[in-house]
C-alpha cells in the first residue's frame, strides 16, 4: 500500500526525522488560514497523488506571496496531472501538501527497504539526490552506497556512520555527520516498526543552515502487515486506486488491471501469470491479471465475472482453472451458476484440468451456456484469440 | 532416491486443528505421507483422524520422533511456529501459510542462519517425493512416479508442468515448492544441487517467475554446477512494471526483475527456456532424447 507524501512526512516526524513545516490542504480557504500561520519566506505548494514526476508535470508551485497560496491550491486541486508514472490518462489531484520552503545547500538521496538476495534491511544512499535512483544505478553505479543492517541486532551507529562517510559527509558538512547517523536509526525504527516495504527520501537535504531535512519522503507498506497497523490502515486513499481493483480486493481476488482486451480468470497466481503469456503469444493482450485463488467457488467466481464485465476493454473471458483439492465438476458448477446470474455479453472460454476433468467438461459443454471448452491451455488460449480477433 | 522427503520422513503438522491444517492433514495421511503428529497450543490430548496433538512442538518431537514440520498457522502468528520448530530440533520445516509480513520473514531467516534446519516456503505448495510422501497442499494422483525433478515459485503452475510431464509418462522424483514470497527460507540454488546428486533425477524443470533475482542466481549455479539438462518456464513476460502480481515477490521493481531478463540469464546457463507453458512436458522429452 502507498501513502501520499504529506502522510510519510507525518510518520518521518514521529519518528524523530525532520521535516519542513507543512499540513495536508484540501480547499483554497485552508490555504490562506495556513499560509498565515506558517508565515514563512517561501512556501511550497505540492500536488499529493501516488507518482512520482510530479515536478515536472506542474504540481509543485514555489511562492514568496503568502497571499497567493490560495490560488495555487485553486489552480491545483481538481486538476489532472499526468507524469511517467500516472499513465497517459493521469491522476487527478484531490489534496495538497502546503509547507514552508528551506535553503537547499546539497541533496543527497536516502532509502531502505529489504535486499532479497539477503533477506536484510537495507540503505541505499547517494550523492546524487534529487535524481531517480534507478537512473543513478544504470549510469553511475559507483555512486550507490548500500549498507545492510542485522536484523538480529538491528540498527548499529557503526551502519551509519559507513554511510556518511561513503557520501563524503565529512567534506561537505562534518556537523551533519551525527544527525545524520541518528536519522538513519530512526528510519530503520520507521520501516521495521511499521511494516514498511520502502521508506524513501529523495531528496534529503543539507540546509545552508547546516541541518537535515527531509525535503520529499515517500512511503509505501507491505500489505501482509497492515494488520498490525491501524494508523496507517486510516492513510489509504481509495481515489488513488483502480476502481475494479477495490472491489476485488472487496471480494477477495486479486486483480491488476491491464490493457488488453481478453479477461482472464485463473486459480493460483503463477497460473494466472501464466495465462496472461499465453494469450499473449497466441496474439492478444490480456485485459488482467486475476487469480480467484484455490477455491474457485460459484461466489469467487461470479464476482470475478462481475469485475471483468465492468471493464469495457473486454472482449472475451478465458477462465483458465487447474482442478487441485478442489474438484473440477464443482468448479463447472460454479461457472454455470455464476454466469446464470451474471450475464455474459461476450466469448467464454474455460479451460478445465486436474482433478476430474472431464466430468467437469462434459457439465459445461452440457449447460446450454453459450461458452465453449478446452482441456488444453494451448488450444484454448487460441480459441479465445480467434473468437474475439487479434491485437491490433 | 529423492530430495528432502521420502517414505520414513515423520512429519507434525502445526496449526493441525485449523479447517486447514485438519483437511490436508488427512489429504497426506491418505496419500501415505506419516504424518505422526500435531501441534496446536491448548488441545494437547485431542486426535484428528488418529494423528495425536501436542500443545508444544517440543513435546510432539520427543513423543513421535517427527523430524518435519508442515505449517498452517495463520500469518501473526507463523513467524513464532517456525522458529519453535527449529528450536524443537525440526530439521525440515515446511510452511504452507501465505500472508507472513516480509518483516517478520526477515527476522526469522536471520534466526535460522547457520542452523541445522531448512525453511521451505512460506506460501508455497509443500514438497512431494511421488509415491512416498506429500506434505503440503498439492493434489497428490497427478503425480506419477519417474525422472524429473521440479522446482518452482508456483502453485498451481507447477500442478500444470506436472500434469504435462505425468501425461508424457515421463513422471516425477520430487517437486518442491519454494513459495512466491519475496523472503523464503529456501531458494533455486538450494534445489538444484540436490537434484543434480539425486540418481534418480535425469532432468529438472524450474519454473520461475518475475521478481527478484533468484532466476538469475540460478541460471549462474547452473552454467557452473548443473550437468543435467534444465527446463525452465518463467511467468509475467506480461506483467507491467510496478505492479504485485498476486504473489507478494512477484514484482518488477526499479526495472528489476523481469522475464525477458530472467529468460536471458538462464538461456546464456544452457538452460532451455520454454515460451508457453503448455510446452513445458515436450522439452523435457526433447531434452531426454525421448
Amino acid at each position: 500500500m502507498n501513502v501520499h507524501e504529506f502522510q510519510a512526512k507525518s510518520l518521518f516526524a514521529q519518528f524523530g526525522v525532520p521535516v519542513p513545516r507543512g499540513k495536508e490542504i484540501t480547499s483554497p480557504e485552508a490555504a490562506t488560514t495556513w499560509a498565515n500561520e506558517l508565515n514563512t519566506p517561501v512556501f511550497v505548494v505540492k500536488a499529493q497523488i501516488h507518482a512520482g514526476g510530479r515536478g515536472k508535470a506542474g504540481g509543485v508551485k514555489i511562492t514568496k506571496d503568502k497571499t497567493a497560496c490560495a490560488g495555487l491550491a485553486k489552480e491545483l486541486i481538481g486538476k489532472t496531472l499526468v507524469t511517467h508514472q500516472t499513465g497517459p490518462k493521469g491522476r487527478k489531484v484531490h489534496r495538497l501538501l502546503v509547507e514552508e520552503g528551506a535553503n537547499i545547500a546539497k541533496e543527497l538521496y536516502l532509502s531502505i527497504l529489504v535486499d532479497r538476495e539477503t533477506g536484510w534491511p537495507t540503505f541505499i544512499a547517494s550523492t546524487e539526490g534529487g535524481m531517480e535512483i534507478e537512473e543513478v544505478a544504470e549510469k553511475t553505479p559507483e555512486k550507490i552506497i548500500k549498507e545492510a543492517i542485522d536484523p538480529a541486532v538491528g540498527f548499529q551507529g557503526h551502519n551509519g556512520r559507513n554511510v556518511a562517510f561513503a557520501l563524503g559527509l565529512q567534506q561537505m558538512e562534518p556537523t551533519a555527520i551525527n544527525p545524520f547517523v541518528q536519522l538513519l536509526g530512526n528510519l530503520y525504527r520507521l520501516f521495521m516498526d511499521k511494516n514498511a516495504a520502502l521508506v524513501e527520501i529523495n531528496p534529503l537535504i543539507i540546509t545552508k543552515e547546516k541541518t537535515l531535512v527531509a525535503l520529499d519522503g515517500k512511503v509505501s507498506f507491505d500489505d501482509s502487515g497492515l494488520f498490525k497497523h491501524e494508523d496507517v490502515q486510516k492513510m489509504r486513499d481509495l481515489n488513488e486506486e483502480e476502481p475494479l481493483e477495490i472491489e476485488a480486493t472487496a471480494n477477495n481476488l486479486n486483480y491488476v488491471k491491464l490493457d488488453g482486451n481478453i479477461g482472464c480468470m485463473v486459480n493460483g497466481a503463477g497460473l494466472a501469470m501464466a495465462t496472461m503469456d499465453v494469450i499473449k503469444l497466441a496474439g492478444s493482450e490480456p485485459a488482467n491479471f486475476l487469480d480467484v485463488g484455490g477455491g474457485a467457488t460459484k461466489e469467487t467466481v461470479a464476482a470475478g465475472f462481475r469485475i471483468l464485465l465492468k471493464d469495457p476493454n473486454v472482449k472475451g473471458i478465458f477462465i483458465n482453472i487447474f482442478g487441485g483439492i478442489v474438484r473440477c465438476e464443482r468448479i463447472a458448477h460454479g461457472v454455470i451458476e455464476a454466469a446464470k446470474e451474471v450475464k455474459i455479453t461476450v466469448p467464454l472460454v474455460v479451460r478445465l484440468q486436474g482433478t476430474n476433468a472431464p466430468e467437469g467438461r462434459k457439465l459445461l459443454a452440457d449447460s446450454g451456456l453459450q461458452l465453449e471448452v478446452a482441456d488444453d491451455l494451448w488450444d484454448a488460449a487460441q480459441k479465445i484469440v480467434k473468437l474475439t480477433g487479434k491485437a491490433a | 532416491m529423492s530430495i528432502l522427503v521420502n517414505k520414513n520422513t515423520r512429519v507434525v503438522v502445526q496449526g493441525i486443528t485449523g479447517k486447514e491444517g485438519s483437511f490436508h492433514a488427512t489429504q497426506c495421511k491418505a496419500y501415505g505421507t506419516k504424518v505422526v503428529a500435531g501441534v496446536t497450543p491448548g488441545k494437547a490430548g485431542q486426535e484428528v483422524e488418529g494423528i495425536p496433538v501436542f500443545n508444544t512442538v517440543a513435546d510432539a518431537a520427543k513423543k513421535t520422533e517427527c523430524d518435519t514440520s508442515l505449517i498452517f498457522v495463520p500469518p501473526p502468528f507463523c513467524a513464532d511456529a517456525i522458529l519453535e520448530a527449529a528450536d524443537a530440533g525440526i530439521k525440515l520445516v515446511i510452511c504452507i501459510t501465505e500472508g507472513i509480513p516480509v518483516n517478520d520473514m526477515v527476522k526469522v531467516k536471520r534466526a535460522l542462519r547457520g542452523r541445522d534446519v531448512r525453511l521451505i516456503g512460506p506460501n508455497c505448495p509443500g514438497v512431494i517425493t511421488v509415491d512416498e510422501a506429500k506434505i503440503g497442499i498439492m493434489p497428490g494422483f497427478i503425480h506419477k512416479k519417474g525422472i524429473v525433478g521440479v522446482v518452482s515459485r508456483s502453485g498451481t503452475l507447477t500442478y500444470e508442468a506436472v500434469h504435462q510431464l505425468s501425461t508424457l509418462g515421463l513422471g516425477e522424483t520430487t517437486c518442491v515448492g519454494i513459495g512466491g514470497d519475496p523472503v523464503n527460507g529456501t531458494g533455486f540454488v538450494d534445489v538444484l544441487p540436490l537434484f543434480e546428486k539425486d540418481p534418480e533425477t535425469q532432468a529438472i524443470v524450474m519454473i520461475g517467475e518475475i521478481g527478484g533475482d533468484a532466476e538469475e542466481k540460478a541460471a549462474e549455479f547452473i552454467k557452473r554446477h548443473v550437468k543435467k539438462p534444465v527446463i525452465s518456464f518463467i511467468a509475467g513476460i506480461t506483467a507491467p512494471p510496478g505492479r504485485r502480481m498476486g504473489h507478494a515477490g512477484a514484482i518488477i521493481s526499479g526495472g528489476k526483475g523481469t522475464a525477458s531478463e530472467k529468460m536471458k540469464a538462464l538461456e546464456a546457463a544452457g538452460v532451455r527456456v520454454v515460451k508457453n507453458p503448455a510446452e513445458i512436458g515436450n522439452m523435457v522429452k526433447k531434452a531426454l532424447g525421448r
